[in-house]
């Protein structure tokens, strides 16, 4: 198979590299092979992503606070990130006496191991994802839960109380907001009849096997054909995510006014750049997560058949941008939303923030789920 | 460490002992709470003090009357004319001496100017307790023209040191009524935009509304005073009591409510800024000419006896007892601070509630500590 | 309540009360033992109603020590000083009033931290600002050869 490479679809890309890849070696290593250059692509994509977050981060926080922002390293101060990292790289590694030495030194990998396992299952353009999942929707809330143990185990084995405070605040608030992001999703699982985020196609007479979510939203991305349930879960999404990723205003687990840093206060030098890098990409995960079941993923926007026959020509249009600068797209657009809300809320007291979750997020959505389940029984979706 | 505290705090087995400071982000100094916790809920909490202790009186008996001023500075840093002022006006009483009607006007002038940073300063670091950043830049954008005034005039920004007993150092600037009516002008507009960001905010009302009450008796008997006292419904403003300088001339509210928890604490400092504008306005066209000060002696000599003033800073009541012994130094001189006297209630205010609490509580006291400690 | 009435409502508490009055203040000198009993009287009769303890002062006169409370009542607004002094510097002790006003916890924890002058019946009484070990800077007799340069 000769080489071919589209921007538009990237089946016959990978395709191509498994092919020459079992050409030259037997299938299980060349299934090692091809785990291992995902394993560097994510890697990178990890790093050059996190970094850009934090980067955009400071320059919308000092947009909203009348500032400049970093504007010394570089043009518009770009690699003023990178230049934090080589600091931090320079920086001592402080254990603190008394720490459980082996826990305070997992902990912080424990998180960036649980963003990659999220990151495989991202569909990032057509036929660019890792792992094609018939539970794919599943696999993301019950791995992305788990990056709480690492926040845990930092906190208890730090020997510190402000950590555990912070670790403890930190348990209560993801074990209930994970409760809200997870039906939320199922409403919109409950839309689309499927767990898989893409389609699978038969291999030999390329016709669908099983529908995923993102190829669903052709013709309408989820947040306008499941109209109000829809829009409803997508609010409900977006205040549990930005909860989860302990993102102001909920940042409970750090609240520097009141824990000074919370879970990672004794972390130094680079294990506290993986926690600070984990958060920025939890941000992006929920951020992507959103973006691909109520945005449509890597799918262009589409009008429906409805509006009449011109829609074809708009459609054509919009097909002509690159499936992967729309998920780009989609997710910063999300990023910037939760950015916001942390650059302008105050920070919600814990009590108040399970009151919020139990008492009024919790029956909305699964009033939600019943009126989705109606709206998909009768019909009434577009 | 250990032993010093549980000999002091009893716990039980289910609290443990928290140390909120020296070093704490939201302290806003060298402040330190020794809180016994229960989960998340504050049981008791002692303030330990005396990390930044100068023992500014005891210096004070071996200086000049004038070169006292700039100790006075270095007290509650953010009310630092308010202090000056006090000194000045005790050792004016003691000598009987008439300060110029324009030097009254420049005084309350400033006063209400610092007041105005002071509170902006406050407000921006109460809304960075609360989580809310932005507030930060925002407090701190408006107080830098305040302080270009200052600056302008006074030639310090935050520790002015611009009076002296009989007056001021020096004449106002040319520019002065010029640059206040300007941001008199720029204020107006801009504090509407600080009710925008966190005084309607939900999570702002949610967190504070009927958090750490202080009820009318216990603000009197523990001698609090200023705004955190007058959102309690205890009138203690020093300039409607006991007017000096030319606060009888004007016409301003004092502000007063009688729910007395960490919402209206914080509205009664943002009341008392537009208040405090209300006082410049009537104060910035009307400066008399004159002289900037009475004729004084280089070093003055205060006759027997002791002398005492009080003046409202932008925390409460400061109160300078000077002993004289008919010395060129005073025999004893102290300062009643009013963040030391507030600082009593924080256990009282703050046990029972949640650890964020305690942050909001003792944001919306305003305490600063070197004035604590003197 | 001007300060003549005020004087003679204190001579009926205690009739040996030294009052002399000064361009502000009516001050009011008790000894140490009777300074209790009226303060309580000052506070709680409802003419006086002294309710609040705007300042309280620890001085060495040189010869004695003593403690100056300065109080005014919200109600009435007008406003009284007691002093009171001790010549016993080893051992010098006053009553608490920290039962009439709450404020006088800190104040006589400050009073007794940088003068040495014990309350009784005070609940927390500690070094405030300074450690245990340290003498009492505000006595005249103090002597600190390392931070104070005498010329």
């Amino acid at each position: 198979m000769s080489f071919s490479f589209d921007i538009y679809d990237f089946t016959s890309f990978t395709k191509w590299i498994d092919v020459s890849l079992t050409s030259y070696c037997t299938p299980f290593w060349a299934m090692i092979w091809e785990m291992l250059i995902i394993g560097v692509a994510i890697l990178i994509f990890y790093a050059v992503v996190g970094l850009f977050l934090v980067y955009a981060e400071r320059k919308v926080c000092a947009f909203i606070q009348n500032r400049v922002g970093p504007n010394r390293v570089g043009p518009y101060g770009f690699i003023q990130t990178v230049a934090d990292l080589v600091k931090l790289l320079f920086k001592e590694l402080v254990t603190i006496k008394k720490a459980d030495k082996f826990l305070f030194n997992l902990a912080p990998f424990i998180v960036i191991i649980v963003n990659f396992m999220v990151i495989a299952a991202i569909p990032f353009a057509k036929g660019l994802h890792a792992v094609n999942f018939n539970i794919g929707i599943f696999y993301m809330m019950a791995v992305s839960s788990m990056g709480v143990i690492g926040i845990l185990l930092a906190g208890w084995s730090s020997n510190n109380k402000f950590s555990l405070i912070g670790a403890m605040r930190s348990g209560a608030q993801i074990v209930s907001y994970e409760l809200s992001v997870g039906l939320s999703m199922i409403t919109m699982v409950i839309l689309a009849g499927t767990m898989q985020l893409t389609n699978t196609y038969d291999p030999v007479t390329n016709q669908v096997l099983v529908h995923g979510i993102v190829d669903l939203q052709k013709d309408g991305w989820f947040i306008f054909t499941g109209h109000l349930p829809a829009i409803i879960a997508f609010v409900i999404f977006l205040i549990a995510g930005t909860a989860e990723t302990n993102r102001g205003p909920f940042d409970f687990a750090e609240a520097e006014s009141e824990l000074t840093a919370g879970f990672h206060t004794e972390y130094s030098g680079i294990k506290f750049a993986l926690f600070y890098l984990s958060e920025f990409m939890n941000m992006f995960i929920v951020a992507s997560i959103a973006a691909t079941i109520f945005w449509g993923g890597w799918m262009p926007f589409h009008l429906g058949h409805i509006f009449g026959d011109w829609v074809s020509g708009f459609n054509n249009v919009m097909d002509y941008i690159p499936p992967f600068v729309w998920y780009i797209g989609k997710t910063f657009v999300i990023i910037w939303i939760i950015m916001l809300f942390k650059w302008t809320f105050p920070r919600l007291r814990i009590d108040q923030l399970l009151t919020l979750e139990w008492k009024y997020l919790l029956p909305i959505n699964l009033i939600n789920i019943i009126l989705m389940a109606l709206v998909v029984l009768m019909g009434w979706h577009f | 460490m250990t032993e010093e505290i549980s000999s002091v705090v009893e716990v039980d087995d289910q609290e443990y002992i928290i140390n909120f400071g020296p070093q704490h982000p939201s302290t806003h100094g060298v402040l330190r709470f020794v809180v016994n916790l229960r989960g998340e809920v504050v049981k008791n909490l002692q303030p330990h003090i005396g990390y930044i202790h100068r023992g500014i009186e005891k210096m004070c008996e071996k200086l000049t009357y004038q070169q006292i001023i700039h100790l006075t500075d270095r007290m509650d840093y953010l009310s630092a004319h308010m202090n000056n002022e006090a000194v000045c006006l005790c050792v004016e009483k003691a000598l009987d001496i008439e300060v110029p009607e324009r030097v009254k006007y420049v005084r309350t002038i400033l006063d209400e100017l610092n007041r105005i940073a002071s509170h902006q300063l406050w407000w921006c670091s109460f809304g960075m307790d609360m989580g809310g950043q932005t507030c930060y830049f925002y407090g701190l954008r408006d107080r830098e023209k305040i302080l270009d005034i200052f600056e302008e005039t006074c030639g310090g920004r935050l520790l002015l040191s611009y009076n002296t007993p009989g007056g001021l150092m020096w004449d106002i600037h040319p520019n002065f009524q010029q640059r206040i009516k300007d941001f008199i002008k720029y204020f107006r507009k801009k504090l509407p935009e600080y009710d925008k960001i966190l005084t309607g905010n939900v999570i702002l009302q949610e967190r504070t509304k009927g958090i750490g009450h202080l009820s009318l008796e216990d603000a009197i008997s523990y001698g609090v005073t200023g705004p955190t006292a007058r959102a309690s419904g205890f009138s203690c403003d020093v300039r409607k009591n006991y007017p000096y300088s030319a606060y009888d001339k004007v016409d301003f509210k004092e502000i007063l409510y009688t729910e007395g928890d960490t919402f209206h604490r914080y509205l009664a400092r943002m009341e008392e800024m537009r208040e405090s504008m209300k006082i410049l306005e009537q104060l910035v066209d009307n400066i008399p000419a004159g002289d900037f000060t009475a004729k004084m002696k280089p070093v003055v000599k205060l006759p027997e006896g002791e002398y005492f003033q009080r003046v409202e800073t932008s925390r409460g009541e400061l109160g300078v007892y000077i002993i004289s012994k008919g010395d060129k130094f005073p025999y004893r001189i102290k300062f009643r601070s009013p963040n030391f006297c507030n600082l009593a209630t924080m256990n009282l205010m703050a046990s029972g509630f949640k650890i964020a609490d305690l942050i909001a509580i003792s944001g919306s006291m305003d305490l600063v500590i070197p004035d604590i400690d003197r | 309540m001007d300060n003549q009435k005020l004087k003679e409502k204190v001579l009926s508490f205690v009739p040996n009360a030294e009052v002399e009055e000064n361009k502000q203040y009516l001050i009011v000198t008790v000894t140490p033992e009777l300074l209790h009993n009226l303060a309580k009287k000052l506070k709680e009769d409802p003419e006086t109603d002294f309710s609040y303890l705007f300042c309280q002062t620890g001085v060495d006169y040189g010869d004695s020590l003593g403690v100056v409370y300065h109080l005014e009542s919200v109600k009435f607004r007008h406003s009284i000083v007691l002093k009171t002094k001790t010549t016993n510097r080893d051992n010098p002790q006053m009553a608490s009033v920290y039962d009439l006003w709450k404020a006088a916890e800190y104040h006589e924890r400050e009073i007794f931290d940088l003068l040495g002058i014990t309350f009784k019946n005070h609940p927390d009484l500690r070094r405030f600002f300074l450690d245990e070990s340290w003498g009492y800077p505000l006595r005249k007799d103090y002597v600190d050869s390392t931070n104070i340069i005498e010329k």
